[in-house]
């Protein structure tokens, strides 16, 4: 099962450098959508002191909607998708793993940037960790539920928009946890509480989604 | 053995066939024959698993595969429609993965054996290769499946040349000798043989 979980990984990373442009555009997606709200809103510092968790958490957001849409497209198009369903190891476990690879592609990379892009909003830097520690872990919580999404909505025509509608909804708590705990710290209240209650929702999603990930691919590849 | 009793299949409100019945044995090959549209590929992804028919079941070894699950699919070559490879990979990476997944992970040297046997060289990209190469380069991981009892190939003489089609008939008879068991199915001439199951003699 290890073998099939490595191989996944390796093999979805290893697309994923061959065919840099998709993963580069859902990064660039976040980083755009982030800059546009100084440019927008004005240059008052406090404005943009107290929107900047907010707007770079919806920015995240959306960015992971985009490149959800091609978490199995491709695969199931190939015909790779079938090989998958038919492999040794438990679908569930398969499907952690697709979903892990994906983070690291498009969640990962804006963990990083995303303290870059909070200059742009004069976040104080001691806040850069904790936006960077609820972005870890919210963002693999996005990947999980969206993998859900991404699975039911598998070869539908249209299924980008229908992906939205049915996934967005469901980010709402994650939303609310991880700009609500940069907020409370910034208050000088400690975001530790949400950040944990961020953690217990990443335990839960990892613990759940690959078995609904799974189940979701079942239904879709009929 | 294999056993589909009484399996009925509908597609899209269309009824393609109703209490199919049939048993395989190791060493038996089954060709299932019929029109385009007949319910042949429907068929063959209800035999591995990946479509639940309306009604009945299919068993393997008295079991029913849908309580099986990875147990059975480990049992089982799955060839469909699609080549099942991937464009950015070059056909040793391909190979080898598909080889990973199925859960019996090939030493490099058996993957270059087996892609130099049906032609392609090991490391291309598949986007490179025409279609009827990428097919063989899905095919090769036959040769990789000696062990694996039950093929179900659909298509599997598509888009092949000669030489890679009588390479494919060698590899289902050695298959069948070994004591494995085939279901394929084909609109070309071919002199691999076997039980016929028609579908389109159930319509009538």
């Amino acid at each position: 099962m290890l073998e099939a979980i490595g191989c996944i990984v390796r093999r979805d990373l290893l697309l994923a450098l061959r065919r840099r442009s998709d993963a580069a555009t859902a990064l660039l997606f976040f980083v755009i959508v982030a800059s546009l709200f100084p440019l927008g809103v004005g240059a008052e510092p406090n404005l943009l002191r107290s929107i900047a968790p907010g707007v770079i958490w919806v920015a995240a957001l959306l960015s992971s909607m985009l490149s959800l849409a091609r978490l199995f497209a491709a695969d199931h198009a190939d015909g790779t998708l079938e090989q998958i369903l038919l492999g040794a190891a438990p679908l569930g476990a398969v499907a952690a793993a697709k979903t892990f690879a994906h983070w690291l592609i498009s969640g990962f990379p804006m963990v990083l940037i995303a303290p870059l892009l909070a200059l742009q909003y004069d976040l104080a830097p001691s806040l850069y960790g904790v936006l960077a520690l609820s972005l870890l872990l919210g963002t693999p919580v996005l990947s999980l539920i969206g993998a859900i999404g991404a699975a039911l909505t598998l070869g539908l025509r249209g299924g980008g928009v229908l992906l939205s509608l049915l996934v967005l909804p469901l980010y709402v708590p994650v939303l609310i946890m991880g700009a609500g705990s940069v907020e409370m710290a910034s208050a000088g209240l400690g975001g530790q509480g949400l950040l944990l209650l961020l953690g217990a929702l990443l335990v839960a999603a990892a613990a759940l989604a690959p078995w609904g990930i799974a189940a979701a691919l079942r239904i879709s590849t009929e | 053995m294999l056993e589909a009793a009484s399996i009925d299949c509908e597609r899209g409100g269309r009824v393609l066939f109703r209490g199919l019945s049939f048993g395989l044995r190791p060493g038996e090959l089954l060709r299932i024959a019929g029109a385009n549209g007949q319910g042949k590929t429907s068929l063959l992804r209800i035999l591995c698993g990946l479509l639940t028919p309306a009604a009945g079941e299919v068993r393997w070894d008295g079991e029913r595969i849908s309580s099986l699950r990875e147990e059975y699919s480990r049992r089982l070559v799955y060839i469909g429609h699609a080549p099942g490879v991937k464009d950015e990979l070059s056909a040793a990476e391909n190979l080898s993965i598909t080889c990973t997944l199925a859960g019996m992970p090939a030493p490099a040297s058996s993957i270059a054996q087996a892609l130099e046997r049906f032609g392609i060289p090991a490391a291309t990209f598949l986007k490179r290769l025409s279609q009827g190469q990428r097919r063989r380069a899905a095919l090769a991981r036959l040769a990789l499946s000696e062990s694996i009892p039950l093929w179900l190939l659909d298509e599997p003489l598509a888009a092949l040349d000669a030489a890679a089609a009588s390479l494919m008939e060698s590899l289902i008879s050695g298959q069948v000798a070994r004591g494995g068991m085939v279901v394929y199915t084909t609109h070309q001439e071919t002199h691999v043989g076997g039980r016929i199951l028609d579908l389109d003699a159930r319509h009538a």
